[in-house]
């Protein structure tokens, strides 16, 4: 995974509640085997409509998305992330951000930053005032930075670690091999297996 | 010691590693792996020169992208997608059940028929419908493709423990009223997000009185509330469910587990981070307007009007009344529809089949209607054709399919055309979901077959 510190760009401010996994990445795309190739497929139907955000021009270069509340709901696909990733977002802002969603993002380097509805209303008008206006997320210090903008996000110490050092996860895991070979020896002998 | 809920004694009991501060190392009883979520977790393992730490613990299925009937086979990138599954399942030793498997269907369909779903197990998949299996007194949920490697690689994931909430439901359902309506009233209650951050016990004397195939549908559709999980306390029923299936204990083990799972129930005066309370008298049969699985009406009710609800909400209701072409103010049976579904891991289990069944026994399809019915796994089908069911359904005008995703999820060849409006027995009705320009909105298996009959939302003692 890359490390990410520091987000520094203009935002895309989306803003709508609730908006699902099959929006940000329709099933279709989840055909493919690999790991890239899913840009062009993120929110695909919402794209056809000339008069949605992402197809404004001083909205083009966006690293930062502002979403509304439950961002990310529905379906567990990682695709979603990795979609978002390649049209160039580092960030993703929003009061809310569904479980699963937000546990991917951490994955591939995606940073979450859950704000309070008021600083995410703020930079929501910023970016709409202002397409050009620029948002810092630091991930090192857990704030968000912009004009008349100054928050905090809740980060935990391991998942701050792990962005900001770009670490593989199973590698930490394996570290930790002999308390799970300890754990294995005392599970339950009833639980099913697929040798039996 | 101090009171615990379910969540808590089955979660603690598979931490591997706990630092404060922290998320927990937990262990995983169960894998579940389909086509889909699955073939860069592989190709990470392969790069990494890493293995499966418990192929023993593993299942792969073929469900999301498989085709329903051979009139409409598999595409070129779907093909590639099962063969990767296939190749993936032979090189790391996973067992595999593939297209034309008798035990090949939905994953959280065949793993509580085969008996590997059991009380106080850990079960992960890369799908977020893992919630059903919650129904045993599981701890089950979906992850993405990155833990699916993770899991694969060291049968452990890292995760925060979720929080608690109740939701009680106490009384007799009315008839007519099903586990697709519980859940569906419950999620027009508490919302979307409701569940967000945590993990959904339902309990009360109306959860206690479904069978487990209801339970299995209520669970599933925990994330349809935001929530990580759903549980259900195990019971009598569930222990009668378990045993002597293929991968039940059986003998001395099985006493063991069933002192073991008896003690597994929410302790006298455990808190719970949330709770609600719902009268089950006061649930209705549902129909789902909107474009999330919260904009529900029940069937003797309207299309509301986006103004008459809180403000938060209207513009989401106009969006969604404008992508379902509907009008404030249409009656709910006045809605006509070109599809019904049913189908997918809410609602394609034996006891759906039955309840439909019964519906449309001597009966006809609309006329103009295209009505499947996709059983949830090979082994339901064939139970359901002992049955005579597919007789039943096949006389009434409706296509009887192999096991399957189907027309849940819009990437296999089950999808609807643009503009297309379907009842379907699913979880989701988000935009797209049952292919591009879809409509869908969700009902149970028996509004769902009054509606094919009629070719307008229905109950069944609509019929004539």
């Amino acid at each position: 995974m890359r490390a990410v510190r520091r987000v520094t760009g203009r935002a895309l401010p989306l803003g709508r509640a609730n908006v699902d996994t099959d929006q940000i990445i329709p099933a279709h795309w989840l055909k493919r085997v690999e790991r890239t190739g899913y840009g062009a497929g993120l929110f695909e139907a919402w794209r056809r409509d000339p008069a949605f955000l992402m197809n404004d021009p001083r909205h083009a270069d966006a690293s930062i998305l502002i979403a509304g509340p439950n961002f990310g709901c529905g379906s567990s696909r990682e695709h979603a992330v990795w979609a978002l990733e390649e049209a160039g977002f580092r960030a993703v802002i929003a009061p809310r951000l569904a479980d699963i969603f937000r546990a991917n993002c951490l994955k591939s380097g995606l940073v979450p930053v859950e704000l309070d509805a008021a600083a995410v209303a703020k930079l929501l008008r910023l970016a709409e005032r202002d397409p050009a206006a620029e948002i810092t997320v630091d991930v090192e210090n857990r704030t968000v930075e912009a004009a008349g903008v100054h928050a905090t996000f809740p980060l935990d110490d391991h998942a701050r670690a792990r962005l900001l050092e770009g670490l593989d996860d199973i590698a930490v895991t394996l570290a930790h091999a002999d308390e799970i070979t300890g754990y294995e020896s005392s599970r339950a002998t009833w639980l099913p297996s697929l040798r039996d | 010691m101090t009171a615990r809920t379910l969540a808590e004694k089955v979660w603690d009991r598979h931490v591997v590693r706990r630092v404060e501060g922290e998320p927990d190392l937990i262990y995983v009883d169960l894998h579940l792996v389909h086509e889909v979520t699955s073939p860069q977790a592989f190709e990470g393992l392969r790069l990494a020169k890493r293995t499966v730490r418990r192929p023993d613990l593993t299942l792969a299925t073929m469900d999301h992208n498989v085709p329903t009937t051979a009139a409409t086979p598999a595409d070129d990138i779907s093909l590639k997608q099962m063969e990767a599954m296939a190749r993936n399942a032979s090189e790391f030793g996973i067992r595999l059940f593939p297209m034309g498997a008798p035990e090949q269907g939905i994953v959280h369909v065949i793993s509580p028929q085969l008996g590997l779903t059991e009380p106080g197990m850990t079960i992960v998949c890369g799908d977020s419908h893992t919630s059903t299996h919650g129904a045993f007194g599981a701890v089950a949920f979906g992850i993405g493709t990155s833990d699916v490697e993770h899991v694969l690689a060291t049968q452990t994931l890292w995760a925060t423990r979720p929080g608690t909430m109740g939701v009680t439901v106490e009384g007799a359902l009315p008839r007519g009223v099903w586990a697709k309506d519980v859940i569906l009233g419950i999620i027009a209650r508490i919302g979307v997000s409701g569940g967000v951050g945590r993990i959904i016990e339902y309990r009360g004397s109306a959860i206690r009185a479904l069978s487990m195939e209801g339970r299995m549908t209520v669970c599933n559709m925990s994330i349809e509330a935001g929530a990580r999980a759903g549980m259900i306390a195990p019971d009598d029923v569930t222990f009668a469910f378990v045993e002597k299936r293929r991968h039940a204990p059986s003998g001395g083990e099985w006493e063991r587990a069933l002192e073991d799972w008896r003690a597994l129930p929410t302790d006298e005066g455990a808190a719970f981070d949330r709770e609600v309370r719902i009268d089950a008298s006061e649930l209705r049969p549902y129909v789902s307007w909107g474009t999330n699985p919260a904009q529900t009406v029940t069937i003797d009710g309207h299309v509301p009007d986006p103004d008459s609800l809180e403000p938060a909400q209207r513009e989401a209701a106009s969006r969604a009344l404008r992508y379902m072409d509907l009008r404030p103010g249409t009656p709910m049976r006045d809605i006509t529809v070109d599809a019904v579904f049913l189908g997918s891991c809410t609602n394609a289990r034996l006891e759906d089949l039955r309840v439909a069944g019964d519906v449309v026994r001597g009966r006809r399809v609309r006329s103009g209607v295209r009505a499947l019915v996709v059983p949830g796994s090979m082994l339901v089908k064939a139970q359901a054709e002992r049955e005579g069911l597919d007789r039943v359904f096949r006389d009434a005008g409706f296509e009887w399919r192999d096991a399957g995703c189907s027309m849940c999820l819009g990437m296999n060849p089950d999808i609807l055309g643009p503009g297309e409006r379907c009842a379907s027995t699913s979880n989701r009705n988000f935009e797209g979901r049952q292919g591009p320009g879809g409509r869908t909105h969700l009902v149970s298996p028996a509004v769902a077959a009054a509606t094919a009959i009629a070719g307008h939302f229905a109950l069944p003692e609509d019929l004539s």
